[in-house]
């Protein structure tokens, strides 16, 4: 959340010349990804993205985690998640769960006093869990579908849905308005990119050992974050996963639970079921079924 | 004397069904005893928290890895492909894959092992095959980061075919990759390409301990 909010008004402006430049290329390279296809101009977009941050906003990042001591790191976590709280809180309900916008509104108004001006998050331990809403969930709660995948400047990994979302947040952005000190704004708008992108720093190390093709690896891990955030967390099974559980079962009677069975009765084996050794029966244990 | 066979045998089945019923532990309880006994060993172990590679990945091979089905993953991977492969491939497939899922997993809990673990309440119906048990990663800095396991049960337990990191699964956030790899390069071009990763960040948690 804090992330869709750290830019201004001029990466407003950007944003819009990248939907408008996307636009433009929407007709080049493309591998047939119907999510995807703008591919050729994401990918270029990505590994611009990928170059700045190595050179500047990586860098600047590690550096904040190393002069900044844990508990002045969390108090910037918390203040600038504060804020976000209230615009968490109207996307609640924007998306008709007055619960959670209650809960919301109760965690901004004891971190804004008890937790002096949002530093210390005593709103989490009391059981007002955080929520994390932004308005591209609202819209996919109200039915808007994705759209095309786009990779934004700087901003990284959007849909359409999501970038009209972001302007929305932008728009809406409680630190972008303290107009009256545009000094301590521009400070207080960088410190939150910087905060934001210091966080991530851990994760970048799974994802480099993770991804076979990084570009694809994230745009399909954004694409799933998104989905089951839009479903706070419980997403219903997709259509093609929906298939998948019975998809051993349908193609082979492999891998599921009927193959442990079969392979248990083939190898003669009943303690822990060993991979390696269900592998080896693969041709043996599929056609077994099938002489039942 | 017949009767007292007959009490015998009841107090022995109703002792072997008990046995029976304790031995397949619950899914939650599962995730929760392997991660709680994983997290002390690589908080205390003193080779391990030297950044002893070999150690960590013993650790993860005889702790984690017997509680995972590495076929049903590959499988979801692979997705609609995976009926098209033949038994050879999967066998191949599933080990590269698994080596691939190992290193990331080893590096995920490396990276985190300083960090407390939530247990979401978990419900499940007797009958139940296929639950999710959620787990919640407390980060000092930060927001906390969901971390689900999907377990189906065996005959020979629970166990798990699918770990999801803040609703993004580890398993099918390959399937388009996967897919584009079978276009450009059929079944054997996406092994090529496992093979290239897995040996382009081996031995594996070298470069984990190292982090």
């Amino acid at each position: 959340m804090t992330k869709t909010n750290k830019q201004s008004n001029l990466n407003l402006r950007a944003v819009l010349a990248a939907t408008a430049a996307a636009t433009v290329l929407a007709g080049c390279a493309t591998s047939g990804n119907p999510k995807d296809p703008i591919e050729g101009y994401n990918r270029a977009m990505f590994s611009f993205n990928e170059t700045v941050d190595k050179a500047v906003i990586k860098p600047v990042a590690q550096g904040y985690n190393y002069v900044t001591p844990q508990p002045v790191q969390t108090g910037v976590s918390n203040f600038f998640g504060n804020i976000a709280d209230i615009w968490t809180g109207v996307n609640n309900l924007l998306q008709g769960k007055p619960g959670d916008a209650l809960s919301d509104a109760g965690r901004v108004l004891v971190n804004s006093t008890i937790g002096i001006l949002g530093l210390f998050d005593v709103a989490t331990p009391m059981g007002l869990e955080k929520h994390e809403e932004d308005f591209g969930q609202t819209l996919g709660r109200w039915g808007v579908g994705d759209g095309a995948y786009v990779v934004l400047p700087i901003l990284g990994p959007r849909t359409v849905r999501d970038t009209v979302g972001l302007a929305a947040d932008i728009y809406t952005d409680p630190v972008r308005d303290a107009d009256a000190h545009r000094g301590y704004r521009n400070t207080a708008i960088a410190l939150r990119a910087i905060d934001t992108r210091a966080d991530l720093l851990k994760a970048e190390d799974a994802l480099e050992a993770a991804a076979l093709d990084k570009y694809a690896y994230v745009r399909d891990a954004y694409l799933q974050h998104r989905r089951s955030a839009i479903y706070d967390g419980n997403p219903p099974r997709q259509a093609d996963d929906a298939a998948l559980p019975s998809l051993p079962a349908d193609n082979l009677t492999s891998t599921g639970p009927d193959e442990a069975s079969w392979n248990l009765l083939l190898v003669g084996q009943s303690d822990i079921l060993d991979v390696k050794a269900l592998e080896t029966q693969e041709p043996a244990e599929a056609a077994a079924p099938a002489e039942q | 004397m017949f009767k007292r066979c007959v009490q015998f045998l009841m107090i022995a089945f109703t002792a072997s069904a008990f046995a029976q019923a304790t031995a397949v532990k619950a899914p939650d309880v599962l995730v929760k005893d392997v991660t709680e006994e994983v997290l002390t060993t690589l908080r205390t172990d003193p080779a391990i928290k030297s950044g002893d590679a070999i150690k960590t990945a013993e650790l993860v091979e005889t702790r984690v890895l017997p509680h995972f089905n590495f076929t049903r993953m590959t499988a979801l991977a692979m997705g609609k492909e995976w009926r098209a492969t033949t038994p050879e491939q999967k066998k191949l497939l599933t080990d590269e894959f698994r080596t691939l899922l190992v290193r990331t997993y080893s590096n995920a809990l490396i990276s985190y092992k300083s960090q407390t673990i939530d247990y979401k309440p978990f419900k499940m119906g007797a009958t139940d095959t296929d639950v999710t048990v959620r787990t919640q990663i407390n980060q000092a800095n930060g927001r906390p980061i969901p971390l689900d396991y999907a377990l189906e049960k065996q005959d020979g337990g629970w166990k798990v075919y699918d770990v999801m990191v803040a609703g993004v699964s580890l398993v099918t956030n390959y399937r388009e990759t996967f897919a584009a790899e079978i276009r450009a390069g059929g079944v054997d071009g996406l092994l090529k390409a496992l093979r290239a990763k897995n040996a382009s960040t081996t031995p594996a948690p070298t470069a984990a301990a190292s982090k």
